[in-house]
């Protein structure tokens, strides 16, 4: 749609402009005052320069949870994607079955973030679990408390099951919208089941896929109530991934400038994600007509 | 030749079993809490047993009759809606700019919007505890509700921006050329035509903000804490009182599982920003 040039349209943003810049502009500038400051209480601040910067990616423990949070977002991609794909070619395209899927799937999404926890943390329980104790009874020496192996595949497999029926439903909904044309076409000339998945199917997924691939990568990035409340980034800290390190050091230890400036570099890295997304998107966009 | 539809993708008769076991997967988890929240305590740290041998309604009795616990969910409900209309009637002008206009900035402007919903909420946690102390909203309904336009808001306005952007641009001029105001045709006109969105903006608008407790909990302290607190502050002392644990989460539950059915068709769209 060709649209008119009307810098007028600003007023009509201007709502949002307030509202957005309260919540985020303002709260953002307190951060960035933090990171170059240092106090020794009394509300007495000195100037720090990059030290706390310096710090923060000098120390191992800030490394330690962006590389525990890379690998777990690249476990959590690499079984999700995947299986997401798999679930939605072969969900029922006619009929009944089709509302009971797209429902019952997305009964997970909508659940709050520490709900979930609460059910994976009952659920693995070894004492009152399902999970915990069928296991345990099978011989498999499951404690998620204890183990950091047994925490994160807790972790893992509550995060596949939190969120993989979004990769489901984009999938689907990419699926969809395939005309029956192509199917004719592909079964006119004989084409296998594969063939058609690769030519077809795949090429029309592309864009919600990289949709999916995106948004769980970014949500991922930033998870943070549900495995707080399974393990609390234990044990020891083997499954502390960057929010809950990042609240732990600003609401625990109440250490302001080491948090902040962790905070920066965390949003940068957000920051460099979402111009990645939101190139794709507008692309994309563009190419679609 | 038959002549059903050939877009039946399962390569073998028994694809239709993919979904079903992916979806006792999901519901297992669910059912072993609903399960829990009927029992008494007793049987629950008792032997283990798969349904409830004396079905009790004392947990959900404790919740609705214990303020701590009900006080909960009304303030839950509260700050939802205060920011699910906040959110809602400031991303529909600006949407409607971004889908009809070209401005000054305004790629960058969407853009930045766009890094508000993708921000970790654990990096504003703090500020907003300083920001809202200083205004002296600490513990207040409206603090969350405005706290929570930091996702909600840039998610409305992609959301109605798609829907908007399919509204062909005709009938703006026509309705101008016919005498008609902005905000009269706007509101007359124009919200009609993308009812579906603004309902599908809204019920995204109270699900994430629903769902949300990092930033909950810090704002409130025990005037408007959110139920999802409450049940945090219950699994970490008070001796875990398991069933109603249990039924509080089965309560919080239910808003969402109420209204999916009415969003099915729309759910892909609302958690990919409306680019599906």
């Amino acid at each position: 749609m060709e649209k008119t040039w009307n810098n007028k349209a600003w007023f009509l943003v201007l709502p949002v402009l307030v509202l957005v810049a309260f919540s985020a502009v303002i709260p953002l500038m307190t951060v960035v005052n933090y990171s170059v400051q240092d106090t020794f209480g009394n509300n007495e601040f000195f100037w720090a320069g990059t030290d706390w910067f310096t710090q923060t990616l000098t120390s191992p423990r800030f490394w330690d949870a962006l590389w525990r949070n890379l690998v777990f977002s690249a476990v959590i991609l690499a079984i999700e994607v995947p299986l997401g794909i798999l679930i939605a070619l072969n969900m029922p395209k006619h009929g009944i079955g089709v509302p009971l899927c797209l429902v019952l799937m997305a009964l997970p999404l909508l659940i709050p973030w520490n709900v979930v926890g609460t059910i994976w943390q009952v659920f693995g329980r070894v004492d009152i679990g399902l999970l915990g104790y069928v296991l345990n009874s099978l011989g498999v020496h499951y404690n998620y408390t204890q183990d950091p192996t047994a925490a994160w595949a807790t972790v893992i497999v509550m995060d596949v099951w939190h969120w993989t029926s979004l990769v489901v439903l984009l999938c689907y909904a990419g699926l969809v919208s395939i005309p029956d044309a192509y199917y004719q076409a592909a079964r006119i000339d004989g084409a296998s089941r594969f063939s058609v998945f690769r030519y077809i199917q795949l090429p029309k997924m592309k864009r919600v896929l990289l949709i999916a691939v995106l948004l769980r990568f970014m949500d991922s990035f930033m998870i943070y109530t549900e495995p707080f409340v399974v393990t609390g980034g234990g044990p020891g800290s083997s499954t502390t991934f960057l929010s809950i390190d990042l609240v732990k050091m600003a609401v625990g230890q109440f250490d302001l400038g080491p948090a902040a400036a962790m905070s920066i570099i965390y949003f940068l890295i957000i920051l460099l994600l979402s111009w990645v997304f939101y190139t794709v998107m507008t692309q994309s966009d563009a190419e679609q007509g | 030749m038959n002549n059903r539809p050939v877009n039946n993708s399962s390569g073998s008769r028994l694809g239709f079993l993919i979904p079903v076991v992916y979806i006792l997967f999901l519901a297992l988890p669910i059912y072993w809490l609903v399960n829990m929240s009927f029992k008494t305590n007793g049987e629950i740290l008792g032997p283990l047993t798969l349904w409830p041998t004396n079905p009790t309604f004392r947990n959900y009795m404790v919740i609705f009759t214990d303020p701590s616990w009900y006080n909960g969910y009304i303030n839950s409900i509260i700050y939802v809606v205060m920011n699910t209309v906040i959110s809602v009637s400031a991303a529909l002008p600006a949407a409607y700019a971004f889908s009809r206009y070209r401005f000054l900035g305004d790629k960058h402007l969407f853009f930045w919007l766009l890094t508000n919903r993708m921000a970790p909420p654990a990096v504003f946690a703090l500020p907003f505890f300083q920001l809202y102390s200083a205004f002296g909203l600490i513990d207040t309904h409206i603090a969350v509700a405005i706290a929570h336009c930091l996702f909600n808001v840039p998610l409305a306005v992609w959301i109605l921006e798609g829907f908007m952007s399919g509204v062909p641009k005709e009938i703006d001029e026509t309705a101008y050329i016919d005498g008609y105001s902005f905000p009269r045709f706007f509101v007359k006109i124009f919200m009609p035509l993308i009812a579906s969105g603004i309902g599908v903006a809204a019920f995204f608008c109270f699900m994430f903000s629903w769902v949300e407790l990092l930033i909950a909990r810090t704002l409130t302290t025990t005037d408007a804490k959110p139920i999802a607190a409450t049940m945090t502050r219950t699994v970490s002392a008070s001796g875990m009182d398991w069933g109603v644990l249990a039924a509080a989460g089965v309560l919080t539950i239910i808003p969402g599982a109420l209204v999916i059915y009415f969003v099915r068709n729309y759910i892909a769209k609302g958690f990919a920003l409306g680019r599906v």
